[in-house]
């Protein structure tokens, strides 16, 4: 039943249509490819594209999440692994707990300083290209802790992010939404810019000799990496 | 198990004579707070006092430590507890001088004074003498000033240190016939449950010695609460301190603290309300406990893991009912709850009563698959020892304590709510390891369940004209300058604990938070050094914390 005319669309069951079975069983060639898929494509099992194209199609299609929980939205962020909303039928829910093995990271909770310098270190270690999901309104601006003494305003002001969930915390759909959407951004090849973030980690040498670099000299190490915040700077 | 009214008829009485004949001299004079009597004493009497008032007066639970700066002084405040009778309550006051704020610290007295002390020291900014670890807490180490003290700029750029490479081999842990091997584990680890830093020590594969690093969640829940105003700004903040579902019961703490303090009434209709969300709450908090636990101990992301997460969606979609939301549900008010069940009634009743219904088998199913799971006994049974003595150094309450034996929950002890009228059992285990404490808490799943279906046949059948849901609370509260009161209830992970001063305005002059799970994460060390490394994760995962709790 194959034909010369794709075919845009599948419907009823995916079991393949044609007499594949008997033609195994008989005698004659395996005609193996004689699918659905087959059908979908044509009579010739080839298909053209450009391989940017292709490779971002496989990108979006499987994803492997970074397993990182920092505050509340990680409760509401396992629920969208876990059983009900099951994140995996998407292509995008095999938590990693190493970074190395990750492509995507959701950042599910309030920054604080003193986990400023880690998160951009795991974010480091992840291989390219990854993206981020900003989950909550802390990842946003820091959400109800916003005015806190100690508290990053937003996650966007140490690592570039792809997609923001709004809400505290966004439910299990929002962030299954959320995750489609960089899922399709993937498939179409965008992804956000990696531009110069406020907060970097730098070497403590390389920072302008101010009055408190000069109070710390004693305490940190020239080669030692640190993260300076200017919180009378921030949004 | 013990039933309710028992333990309240052995009760000794301390009166405030025989408290102000045992001090004598040593109290300089009286700050007394709404919940208990309070003396000052000199900063050098602090050990001196507090042991007399362990020793002679029973008052063996350091429940918190609370300091604050006035704007002539420095003051710590210990609240004093019995573990036998907690209505019995005592606060040592401890002024110091601005300019030289040091006091002694009570650390030999109390074990749990470590942490609470540093907490006091980072935030506060006042020194403690004769303090075996004076270090920051939630902090980074090169943290410039005292974020809670006065004058505080918010404006000044700080600098964080990224110390990634800390000394593989200790030299203070070294020597010649072991070689020990420095490990971090965390802040992000998937047994850490959240952003903990454990800095361990190993000696092959035991454990040598931890130092857990915290305040990588410290998002600075004292200083939101000390800018909302009472009636309605601080209490979203209670459910992001223990997020695990635990909402209601953190909501409580600040509603039951602030209602003392502004003499609030709760009608009986809204507190029977109150009860069974906070119930609900407790289980979803537990099964999240049990699955991770399970997750922890053998790796079970499947059929554990996802059990107990179906059951938390369960009741999960009951408090949705009920509250509007899922996870952070605001639904408290000062002298109440925010609505009345959810129309029809009938449907939201019969709905929680399935869920009771199927709880029982449920539960029959988690006891096939974890207790009565020979490996997992071989993993729990005789590990995490935590010792019903020590355990009250450390000030451990909730399932960690009564794991160790000790029968101690403010639900009946320190009566609040509807739990005195109802019938149910404080669950107690004299295990002391990590399976007593998985036990107490499957346990406390079932007396929950208990105490839910009391509440909805009392709810079910309540006069249609007398549902009243909130007492008539002014508009603005002003409490009057000066008063002070410290209140606790039960949450899910243990004492949760709330000190507020009111200076005369709209919002709290000091707000301080005990958190049990900053108590009970202390005696990690005393249950897992000497102990293989795989059990230091399993009894990480029975004490059950929450780092938004832990860090606040």
């Amino acid at each position: 039943m194959s034909s010369n005319n794709p075919r845009q669309s599948i419907h009823d069951s995916t079991a393949p249509s044609t007499d594949t079975r008997d033609s195994r069983i008989g005698e004659g060639p395996d005609d193996r490819f004689n699918s659905k898929l087959r059908e979908a494509f044509g009579a010739s099992p080839f298909i053209l594209t450009k391989f940017d194209k292709f490779m971002n199609w496989v990108r979006g299609n499987s994803m492997f999440m970074l397993q990182f929980g920092i505050a509340c939205c990680s409760i509401e962020m396992i629920h969208t692994y876990a059983i009900k909303h099951d994140l995996d039928r998407f292509g995008a829910g095999v938590p990693r707990a190493s970074p190395r093995q990750a492509d995507v990271m959701i950042v599910p909770g309030t920054i604080v300083s003193k986990f400023g310098p880690r998160m951009k270190r795991v974010y480091d270690q992840m291989p390219e290209p990854k993206f981020v999901v900003g989950m909550g309104s802390c990842t946003i601006s820091g959400g109800p802790f916003q005015e806190g003494y100690n508290v990053v305003k937003g996650a966007e002001e140490i690592i570039p992010i792809d997609i923001h969930v709004p809400g505290c915390p966004p439910r299990p759909e929002a962030l299954i939404y959320g995750v489609a959407k960089l899922q399709e951004r993937i498939r179409n090849g965008e992804s956000s810019p990696v531009v110069v973030k406020p907060y970097e980690l730098e070497q403590f040498g390389d920072l302008p000799k101010d009055e408190l670099v000069q109070k710390l000299a004693s305490e940190i190490d020239e080669d030692d990496l640190v993260m300076r915040y200017n919180w009378a700077d921030s949004p | 198990m013990s039933t309710g009214l028992e333990k309240r008829a052995t009760r000794v009485e301390v009166s405030e004579d025989d408290l102000e004949a045992l001090l004598g001299d040593r109290a300089l004079g009286r700050d007394d707070h709404l919940n208990a009597p309070g003396f000052v004493i000199r900063p050098d009497d602090v050990q001196d006092v507090l042991t007399d008032l362990r020793d002679e007066a029973g008052f063996d639970h350091l429940s918190c430590l609370t300091a604050q700066e006035y704007s002539d002084r420095y003051e710590s405040i210990y609240h004093l507890k019995k573990y036998a009778d907690p209505t019995q309550e005592v606060s040592v006051v401890v002024p110091t001088t601005t300019d030289d704020p040091v006091s002694q610290s009570a650390e030999p007295v109390f074990r749990t004074a470590d942490w609470h002390e540093r907490e006091a020291f980072d935030l506060v900014g006042i020194d403690y003498e004769g303090h075996p670890d004076p270090r920051r807490i939630l902090l980074p180490e090169t943290w410039q000033g005292h974020p809670l003290s006065k004058g505080y700029d918010q404006e000044k750029p700080q600098i964080v240190t990224l110390s990634e490479h800390a000394n593989p081999i200790q030299p203070d842990h070294h020597d010649e016939e072991s070689d020990t091997m420095f490990l971090n584990i965390g802040p992000h680890h998937p047994a850490t449950h959240g952003v903990l830093h454990v800095k361990t020590v190993l000696d092959g594969e035991t454990v040598v010695d931890i130092d857990p690093d915290i305040g990588y969640l410290h998002r600075c829940e004292e200083q939101m609460c000390q800018q909302g105003t009472y009636r309605h700004q601080i209490m979203p903040y209670p459910d992001r301190w223990d997020y695990v579902s635990a909402g209601l019961l953190n909501e409580w703490a600040y509603a039951r603290a602030a209602e003392d303090l502004a003499n609030i009434e709760v009608p009986e209709y809204a507190q029977i309300i109150r009860t069974m969300g906070a119930e609900l709450c407790r289980i979803a908090s537990h099964m999240l406990a049990l699955g991770t636990f399970a997750l922890d101990v053998y790796g079970d992301f499947t059929a554990v893991f996802q059990y107990a997460f179906r059951d938390r969606e369960v009741v999960q979609d009951i408090l949705e009912d009920l509250t509007g939301q899922r996870l952070m549900f605001n639904y408290f008010r000062l002298g109440g709850v925010a609505w009345d069940l959810p129309e029809p009634r009938d449907e939201f009743i019969a709905k929680t009563r399935d869920f009771l219904d199927e709880l029982p088998a449920k539960v029959d199913e988690y006891n096939d698959m974890i207790t009565s799971n020979e490996i997992f006994q071989v993993r729990c049974h005789n590990t995490g020892i935590l010792e019903p003595e020590v355990a009250k150094q450390y000030g451990c309450t909730g399932p960690v304590a009564r794991g160790s034996g000790i029968d101690y929950d403010l639900r009946r002890d320190d009566p609040y709510g509807y739990y005195e009228n109802l019938e149910w059992d404080v669950v107690t285990q004299d295990g002391c390891d990590n399976y007593a404490r998985v036990l107490v808490r499957m346990q406390e799943v079932e007396e929950s369940a208990k105490i839910i279906e009391q509440c909805l046949d009392l709810l079910e059948d309540w006069p249609e004209d007398d549902r009243e849901v909130q007492a008539n609370v002014p508009r603005t509260l002003k409490p009057d300058a000066d008063t002070e009161v410290y209140r606790a209830v039960e949450a899910a992970k243990g004492e949760l604990g709330i000190y507020i001063r009111s200076d005369g305005t709209d919002k709290p002059g000091r707000f301080k938070i005990r958190s049990p799970c900053f108590s009970n994460l202390q005696a990690l060390e005393v249950m897992s050094e000497g102990e293989y490394i795989p059990d230091l994760v399993a009894s990480l995962g029975s004490l059950d914390i929450v780092l938004g709790e832990v860090d606040r």
